[in-house]
């Protein structure tokens, strides 16, 4: 299947990436050509064999259910660009 | 005596136990050849004060008479893919510049308990998404190598571990860290000259180290020798409760263990490496490659991973789709580059932020890694892509009930220019035809120098093994440095 230029603005909205007309266009022959490629994985026959999980047999481990951390909020805040009043600002999501 | 700058860990640690020199002299030694080597763009920030306290600590240790740690003296370069506390660490990219991680990665915090020093923090392609170093958004690392064709032309060291190798080869660093998600460690060390580790999937932990694709990013070694590389992993290997997929195992003593006599082990040829258009050098290396195992004491099998061909399509499906599942977090808000237009909303924050901070290859790795999850086409891509990566590791699975290690080159190529392939996102691709499929299956696998090409730029061969199986990998990536004789080394020019 080949992608259109609707297409490429499409998952560019969905990634949150901004993209000019221009860099749409250029996206168009790029992503095509890529698709293309990886679409041969189609010519094989996995109708029997189960999506890889892990690759090495590993099990998630649990672990007690206790706080094993915290009292560190200027240090998580530390690389915010704009932090107020011990919080993450962003500009203001509700009118 | 060698000078301190020719030397690798092992020379440095018997030197300083020995008493022949001082930590410090070391760190100073190596400080003043990151001083020389600007030109080579490899360090993205450098850290004399922190490789200068690791050699006091060394000394006093020393003088103390108290029992030094595996990597003692020994200042290392670190790949800014690893967050190191309080020194920036970007990733290469504009959206983390300014970032200083507030805590250290396991990796480099194992590296510097065990007594390391850091000279800084080196250059690499964008969140690790390239293979000749170009997408850095700090500009390209130059590698030591020149072609002995009078040009001069800059080269590549490879990538993703760009600088990482660039230091190595041009002994500025006795040894660097590495990260591999589909042959970023192997492919920079085969094109300058130098030995590079990539361990079983699990056995260095995640943690603190910026994440590409999770289910395939290890770290690893890159180092003047196969005896170094293996202290060096010793020093980063083990088990951490932070990481869910790092392995609950004891950490082997791979350097004590090492051993070049292959008597009774089976070495596999998989006759799907043989790709079109592979130069003849790299062949007649391969050729050796074999010759050397024989003489060993290995046996030589022929092999068949009749899934080969479908790794690099499958695993620009996988690594891309995780990529842009764990890029999400740049989002201009909690850490990093935040772009906000006059009378931005939210949405328009994240897609501006987003759009000034990552390079156009992370771009075009997010935008097919969100296409192929996209709702309609994730089972026709992502799921399918899985499932090949299934019969992928099933390959290398059957191929082990008749061999014990598979024997590649480590590139289809030497070093090319810088400039070379940029315009084509596919070609660069290939670079890492022979070693993407064992990262896919999450196999140990060395590269070690082998030769030099007509052109007089090194060439490496790949030793791939059995999950775990590290020793077997290390021994026979020995067995093939004692007999190459490996020992050109690029002029210094910079």
């Amino acid at each position: 299947m080949s992608i259109d230029k609707e297409t490429v603005k499409k998952i560019a909205s969905l990634s949150r990436i901004a993209i000019t007309e221009a860099e749409a266009d250029a996206f168009v022959p790029e992503l095509n050509q890529i698709l293309g490629w990886v679409e041969q994985l189609g010519e094989v026959d996995c109708s029997k064999v189960e999506p890889m999980t892990a690759v090495i047999p590993n099990k998630l481990r649990l672990r007690e259910d206790v706080v094993t951390d915290g009292e560190i909020r200027d240090k998580i805040l530390a690389n915010a660009p704009i932090a107020e009043h011990g919080f993450f600002a962003v500009p203001k999501v509700i009118e | 005596m060698t000078e301190i700058f020719e030397m690798g860990i092992a020379d440095i640690r018997s030197g300083i136990a020995d008493g022949d020199f001082t930590a410090k002299e070391v760190a100073e030694t190596f400080i003043a050849r990151v001083s020389a080597a600007k030109s080579l763009n490899a360090f993205l920030v450098e850290t004399p004060e922190h490789a200068l306290a690791a050699a006091e600590a060394t000394d006093k240790a020393k003088a103390a008479g108290e029992t030094l740690g595996k990597m003692a003296g020994v200042p290392i370069g670190m790949k800014d893919l690893f967050c190191t506390q309080s020194v920036p660490t970007t990733a290469a990219s504009l959206i983390l510049e300014g970032f200083t991680p507030q805590y250290e990665s396991t990796v480099s915090a194992n590296l510097f308990k065990a007594g390391a020093g850091m000279l800084g923090k080196l250059n690499m392609d964008q969140f690790a998404m390239g293979s000749s170093n170009e997408t850095s958004a700090f500009g390209n690392v130059i590698s030591p190598w020149r072609r002995n064709d009078g040009g001069n032309s800059y080269l590549t060291p490879g990538g993703s571990s760009g600088g990482s190798a660039t230091v190595v080869s041009g002994r500025i660093a006795p040894a660097a860290t590495g990260t591999d998600t589909g042959g970023s460690i192997r492919q920079p060390a085969a094109f300058t000259g130098i030995t590079g580790f990539k361990p079983t999937y699990g056995r260095c932990s995640r943690w603190g180290t910026i994440a590409f694709a999770s289910s395939l990013d290890q770290a690893g070694p890159m180092a003047h020798d196969v005896r170094d590389c293996a202290i060096m992993l010793e020093a980063m290997a083990g088990f951490d409760a932070k990481d869910s997929t790092s392995l609950n195992l004891p950490v082997p003593d791979w350097e004590a263990a090492l051993n070049s006599n292959l008597a009774g082990k089976k070495i596999g040829i998989p006759k799907e490496y043989r790709v079109e258009n592979m130069p003849a050098a790299i062949d007649a290396l391969w050729q050796q490659g074999i010759e050397m195992l024989k003489d060993a004491g290995a046996t030589i099998v022929d092999v068949s991973l009749p899934h080969t061909k479908y790794a690099l399509p499958a695993y620009y499906i996988i690594a891309p789709a995780e990529a842009s599942s764990n890029l999400s977090r740049y989002d201009g808000v909690r850490y990093g580059l935040r772009d906000l237009p006059d009378g931005a909303g939210l949405q328009d924050m994240y897609a501006a932020t987003r759009e000034a901070g990552f390079g156009p290859e992370v771009k075009r790795r997010i935008m097919i890694g969100t296409y192929v999850l996209s709702a309609g086409y994730y089972d026709a891509y992502y799921t399918q892509a899985q499932k090949v990566r299934t019969l992928i590791s099933q390959d290398f699975d059957k191929a082990w009930n008749s061999c014990d290690l598979l024997l590649t080159p480590t590139a289809p190529s030497a070093a090319f220019g810088l400039g070379e392939k940029m315009d084509d996102p596919l070609a660069m691709y290939l670079n890492d035809v022979f070693t993407v499929p064992s990262s896919l299956a999450g196999l140990p696998a060395i590269s070690v120098p082998g030769g030099l090409d007509g052109k007089g730029l090194p060439l490496g061969l790949q030793i791939i093994g059995k999950a775990l199986d590290e020793q077997s990998v290390f021994n026979a990536g020995l067995a093939i440095e004692e007999r190459a004789g490996f020992v050109a080394k690029p002029e210094q020019w910079w």
